[in-house]
């Protein structure tokens, strides 16, 4: 039996974006399961972010729709997307510097969101406790009272994974996790990435292979802006269009 | 391991309510004590400007919204006052002697025979009471909705509420017969039949606007220390991170430039009262800057900052004013430069590196980490 679009957590069709006429994604389509871990890469330029831009609508599209368990994602804010379920992690650490580790993750937590939600919201014993339990995960629980400004460049990364992590969101849009990390931090980013992919769908962009071969379960291959090869890493690194343009240099 | 607390009693630190307990004895006592009355009147019309500063505070220090328009807020919160008294003093008695009795006087040299509809609510001082901050808080909520759900910010929205200040004031300069004009609504005399010229009146006024700007200021701590006050700061910093994490940052933005309107609205009101009339020359585009000033002198990010602020510019003016009233002009400009090239923070930010070290040893309160100087408004609510 073939799949049907709803079957998808994810359903990317026919999506295109153009910058003055230079169209930075063209006509793409991507479908990804629940629960999947899947890993785009490409050469720069190739459109990558773009496509993360445009499913979190930070980007809108220029034509093409985005299904998120059956919902279109291209006519709705940005805000309405996170709280559909869909988390986004920049390229570069995106947290709130003058803030603690502390009140970055309860910022975060997806309760009081509302203008006077947010005047009434309390720190009772279920935030507490799940603040606690994410600090726990991203090494950070030693540094919860600590701003954020002062964190190393790794930690301030576990820091944001740690702020989508409390929002549990069903799909975990992730940009280059583990680029500017040193050897040990880059070892424990991928240990924690192995524990919070569980349960949930990964949108990863990597270019780090040994990484992406360890994570992914399909790849994904962007040129500059198509498609040019879609399937498991061996099948990928075996085709000859794909190391050309990209794994070749 | 850190040990996280509940934050329901953090709103105020020992160090706030000490702080709050200093000023309040300055507004309360020791002004009302020093000053001969005609000082302690003027001292009352700068309290109302207070007001403003300290919704400067939340909309500019905190959010990053800079509004060169809250004397627009300030002159709609007056006039309401102020349409409300004049109807009062225009009885049909005391007005007998013009053309059409019981209508303001102004309106009667405009050749206007009957009362305009926008005038006659204020007939009724709850309707006035209510609309002091609701016509501030409209207006504002129509250019929050037009401006920033569309994410206009920074230079932009600044010039657009310049723009405003300039179009209200031609508009009642424009519209005379109903609004006064350039001379604005003077002759004012009674609230619901209390005397509002006399000494004894003008203090209970100043005491009056005193412990409203004081309950102002609560509030506002109340805000700043509440999840909503976080966010204010986080979206000054990382506009992007707080729109990904859920929120609509638009209606945080609504929110926090109605709540200054508000703010500035009473201020003006209050103004209006002790200082018998209101004015287009108070609402345009120069007192709109001089409020951004007295704030950003105090320190835009701090609420004791910007009162203290705005209490010393304006005693500063008036002193001037009286002495040299030629240099007054140059001294305001060159205290802008110096605020923005040598003291970014203001009084507040002198206060919080030279004094406030010394006064945490006095209270034995324990130092924070260097690092969070900047926002120890915002400061955690958290212990080892």
């Amino acid at each position: 039996m073939s799949q049907t679009v709803t079957d998808f957590l994810l359903a990317v069709e026919g999506l295109t974006v153009s910058f003055d006429g230079f169209k930075a994604v063209d006509d793409l389509s991507l479908y990804i399961d629940p629960n999947e871990i899947r890993v785009i890469i490409g050469p720069n330029g190739a459109g990558k972010t773009t496509v993360l831009d445009l499913i979190c609508g930070r980007t809108k599209a220029s034509a093409g729709s985005i299904k998120f368990r059956g919902t279109e994602l291209t006519t709705m804010k940005e805000h309405q997307i996170v709280r559909a379920g869909v988390g986004r992690k920049f390229q570069n650490p995106s947290i709130y510097e003058d803030l603690t580790v502390l009140e970055n993750l309860e910022i975060s937590f997806p309760r009081g969101r509302s203008v006077f939600g947010a005047l009434g919201f309390r720190r009772d014993a279920e935030v507490r406790d799940r603040i606690e339990e994410v600090a726990a995960m991203i090494f950070l629980s030693d540094f919860l009272n600590m701003q954020a400004e002062y964190l190393s460049h790794g930690q301030k990364q576990w820091l944001e994974i740690g702020m989508l992590l409390i929002q549990d969101p069903a799909l975990l849009m992730l940009d280059e996790p583990v680029a500017g990390m040193s050897v040990s931090e880059r070892k424990k980013t991928a240990e924690l990435l192995h524990r919070i992919i569980q349960h949930r769908s990964v949108l990863v962009i990597e270019h780090d292979m040994g990484f992406v071969a360890d994570i992914a379960h399909k790849v994904t291959v962007l040129h500059q802006g198509r498609v040019i090869s879609e399937g498991s890493m061996a099948a990928v690194q075996a085709d000859p269009r794909v190391v050309e343009v990209y794994l070749g240099h | 391991m850190s040990k996280i607390v509940m934050n329901s009693n953090a709103f105020m630190t020992r160090k706030d309510v000490v702080c709050f307990g200093v000023l309040a004895v300055l507004l309360l006592a020791v002004f009302p004590t020093v000053l001969d009355p005609f000082r302690l009147n003027l001292f009352g019309k700068y309290i109302t400007y207070g007001f403003v500063a300290l919704g400067l505070v939340l909309c500019w220090g905190d959010t990053g919204i800079l509004s060169l328009g809250q004397g627009v807020f300030f002159g709609l919160g007056g006039y309401c006052m102020a349409m409300y008294l004049k109807l009062e003093a225009s009885t049909v008695e005391a007005t007998k002697i013009q053309s059409t009795p019981g209508i303001p006087d102004f309106m009667d040299w405009n050749q206007l025979t009957e009362l305009p509809y926008i005038w006659k609510p204020f007939h009724h001082l709850g309707f006035a009471i209510v609309a002091i901050p609701l016509v501030p808080v409209v207006l504002a909520l129509v250019i929050g909705f037009a401006m920033f759900k569309r994410r206009v910010g920074g230079t932009y929205f600044a010039i657009i509420t310049q723009a405003l200040a300039s179009i209200l004031t031609i508009l009642i300069i424009g519209q005379q017969g109903y609004t006064g004009g350039v001379n604005g609504i003077t002759d004012l005399r009674t609230l619901d039949g209390w005397d509002i010229r006399t000494d004894g009146a003008k203090l209970i006024l100043y005491f009056g606007s005193a412990i409203l700007l004081l309950a102002s200021m609560v509030l506002a701590q109340f805000i700043r220390r509440s999840k909503l006050g976080r966010i204010l700061v986080a979206m000054r910093d990382k506009e992007d991170r707080v729109r990904f994490s859920g929120y609509d940052v638009a209606s945080f933005k609504i929110f926090v430039f109605c709540f200054a309107a508000a703010l500035a609205g009473i201020g003006g009101a209050m103004f209006t009262l002790q200082v018998g009339f209101m004015s287009p020359s108070l609402v345009g585009i120069v007192p709109s800057i001089e409020m951004v000033i007295y704030c950003a002198v105090g320190g835009r990010t701090s609420i004791f900052g910007a009162i203290y602020g705005t209490l010393l510019v304006n005693y500063a003016r008036t002193t001037f004013s009286e002495d040299l009233p030629q240099v007054w002009l140059f001294a305001m400009g060159a205290l802008f430069i110096a605020v923005v090239m040598v003291f970014p923070d203001g009084l507040a930010g002198i206060y919080r590196r030279y004094v406030d070290p010394h006064v945490e040893r006095l209270l034995g309160v324990t130092r924070k980490p260097a690092g969070q100087i900047t926002t120890s408004d915002t400061a955690s609510a958290v212990v080892e």
